[in-house]
């Protein structure tokens, strides 16, 4: 399998500096997660062309991509609302925020708004229980959300 | 509403008795650069200086390892996928003590002979890498990573920031190289361990953020003084993440030894039935044992700890515990895959109600075959909720006279 450069690094060896490619394949989730970050998903060209410049097959590409939560095959909206639905969140109330969320974009959980704006999502622990119930807005976290901030929330997101 | 990171400016200073103490930046490094390698090393040993993930392996034993181990090329990773269900300690180290534990990095290179180090940081704390990323840049600025650190001749050494994606289990340090290396994170047999075999199969330490971050702190001040700390098998302090029903939830750093009684007077907590101490692969401990101690050698655990008050359903909660490691399960070993369903249809029977005697029997086995033959942390510690809930609190179900399986059972 020839071995393709995909990201050149630059490392120093006996005070040189010298451009080394011999970690090819660690840099896979590096790449797929730029890929995910641009375009919302990795589509099959994307993971066609990401096989080729790894020197790997296709369905190893996809095998990666479907064991990560944040890596996806499919289209999704372009913010994603994860909300933490981990024991001490349901405690505080994650379940109504949930809702709330359901209500004012008209969907469930798991779905995608028509327009393509938001999915709503639920994720396990997201490190915000002390500001439970905690909600993830793409990268942001945010903490103490109540049922009546979700329109707020979603009303920020351009 | 308000988000994280700006909060932390204005949080108020931290006290604690080693993580949250008064220390100069670059103090640790300075004084580990003064002595040999081994030296370092046998420091951190005599220390007693165990991992703060939660399994406690000792952290100078590990460094041993990886530094008698002869290869160019070694690895130092920093395990920043806090993932335990209530744990958010290493939130706050992340984003209020970066140069700490990032020195405590510099300094576990310098001991094994490492020259390149990884923060693996999960997915969901994404919003922290420019601020980690401008420290890396400051401490190649001031001679603390790059070329010649801190003056030492040929002792080079650079972090780079990895991002974990939404997986658990790649907080376990077999998972967590694979995912580094760019794979599926599924956990590998061990032996061989990552200090002889890791990352790209060089030796490779994972510690926990709060390991290194300890790490500085037993340089600069001394093993003698971290170890005056805690209790006898317990040096030093941990940090606790404490939520669920209380009046003050939040990060506290405690010296080892403390009780659980004292860590509910710490965080207001009233009229409390159980406190899950370790997260969702941890135990539930009933009030009758509230004396006992957050250490090693009693609780040992990663620092969750979620109070449940008088209120509360603890089927739910184990309810909640099992789908979510029958989410996160990677799959691979049949124990844990096949296993979890098995225990959630269980809790779900004991909340009906239809859960009887023999059948329960049954289940603990099971639940005891999981730990025993699963090959990996996760599938070996998700039983234990629910062993714990089915044995100490046994008001919190009623078992079943003539259900189905009972009759089977019975003929």
């Amino acid at each position: 399998m020839a071995k393709v450069c995909a990201v050149p690094k630059k490392i120093i060896k006996d005070g040189k500096e010298v451009m080394v490619c011999d970690e090819t394949r660690s840099r896979l989730l590096p790449v797929l997660q730029s890929i995910q970050d641009k375009e919302g998903y990795i589509s099959d060209k994307n993971m066609q062309e990401v096989a080729d410049m790894f020197g790997i097959h296709p369905v190893e590409v996809f095998s990666v991509i479907t064991f990560y939560s944040f890596l996806s095959e499919k289209k999704k909206g372009k913010h994603i609302i994860r909300v933490s639905n981990c024991v001490s969140n349901v405690m505080a109330g994650s379940e109504k925020v949930i809702n709330e969320f359901e209500k004012a974009l008209k969907i469930k959980t798991g779905q995608t708004t028509k327009d393509g704006k938001f999915t709503l999502e639920r994720t396990s622990c997201i490190g915000m229980c002390d500001e439970a119930p905690a909600v993830m807005v793409d990268d942001k976290l945010i903490g103490k959300v109540t049922p009546q901030k979700v329109k707020k929330i979603i009303q920020e997101q351009k | 509403m308000k988000v994280k990171d700006k909060k932390m400016e204005n949080a108020p200073k931290r006290q604690g008795l080693v993580i949250f103490s008064e220390i100069e930046k670059g103090a640790g490094l300075e004084s580990v650069l003064k002595i040999k390698r081994e030296q370092v090393v046998a420091e951190i040993s005599a220390s007693n200086l165990k991992g703060r993930g939660g399994a406690g392996f000792p952290t100078g034993l590990k460094w041993k390892f990886a530094a008698q181990e002869k290869d160019e090329q070694k690895y130092v990773v920093c395990n920043a996928d806090e993932g335990e269900p209530g744990t958010f300690k290493d939130r706050v180290l992340l984003s209020e003590y970066a140069p700490l534990f990032l020195e405590g990095m510099v300094i576990a290179a310098y001991a094994i002979g490492a020259a390149q180090g990884f923060v693996y940081l999960r997915g969901e704390y994404k919003s922290f890498v420019p601020a980690l990323e401008d420290e890396l840049k400051e401490m190649r600025k001031n001679s603390l990573l790059g070329e010649n650190i801190g003056g030492k001749k040929g002792f080079n050494f650079d972090i780079e920031v990895r991002l974990g994606a939404g997986a658990y289990i790649c907080g376990e340090e077999t998972a967590l190289i694979e995912s580094l290396e760019g794979n599926r994170g599924e956990p590998r047999n061990r032996p061989p361990f990552p200090v002889n075999t890791g990352y790209n199969g060089h030796p490779t330490i994972v510690n926990n953020v709060e390991t290194f971050a300890a790490v500085v702190h037993i340089a600069a001040k001394g093993a003698g003084w971290f170890k005056a700390i805690g209790t006898e098998k317990s040096a030093g302090t941990k940090l606790l993440s404490v939520s669920g029903d209380c009046g003050r939830p939040g990060v506290y750093e405690a010296a080892y030894g403390i009780s659980i009684k004292e860590i509910l007077k710490m965080a207001d907590a009233k009229d409390v039935k159980a406190v899950q101490v370790g997260g969702a692969s941890g135990i539930c401990v009933p009030k009758s044992q509230f004396s006992r101690t957050i250490a090693y050698e009693d609780l040992s655990t990663g620092g969750s700890i979620i109070i449940f008050g008088q209120k509360r359903n603890l089927l739910d909660a184990v309810e909640n515990f099992l789908e979510f490691f029958e989410e996160e399960s990677c799959g691979q070993c049949t124990p844990c895959r096949e296993g979890i369903p098995v225990l959630i249809e269980a809790v779900k029977m004991l909340k009906k109600g239809e859960c009887g005697k023999e059948y329960l029997k049954d289940i603990l086995s099971l639940c005891e075959t999981m730990q025993l033959a699963s090959k990996c942390g996760l599938g070996q510690s998700c039983p234990n909720t629910l062993i714990s809930i089915i044995n100490n609190f046994k008001r919190e179900y009623t078992l079943s006279k003539d259900s189905k399986q009972e009759k089977a059972f019975n003929g």
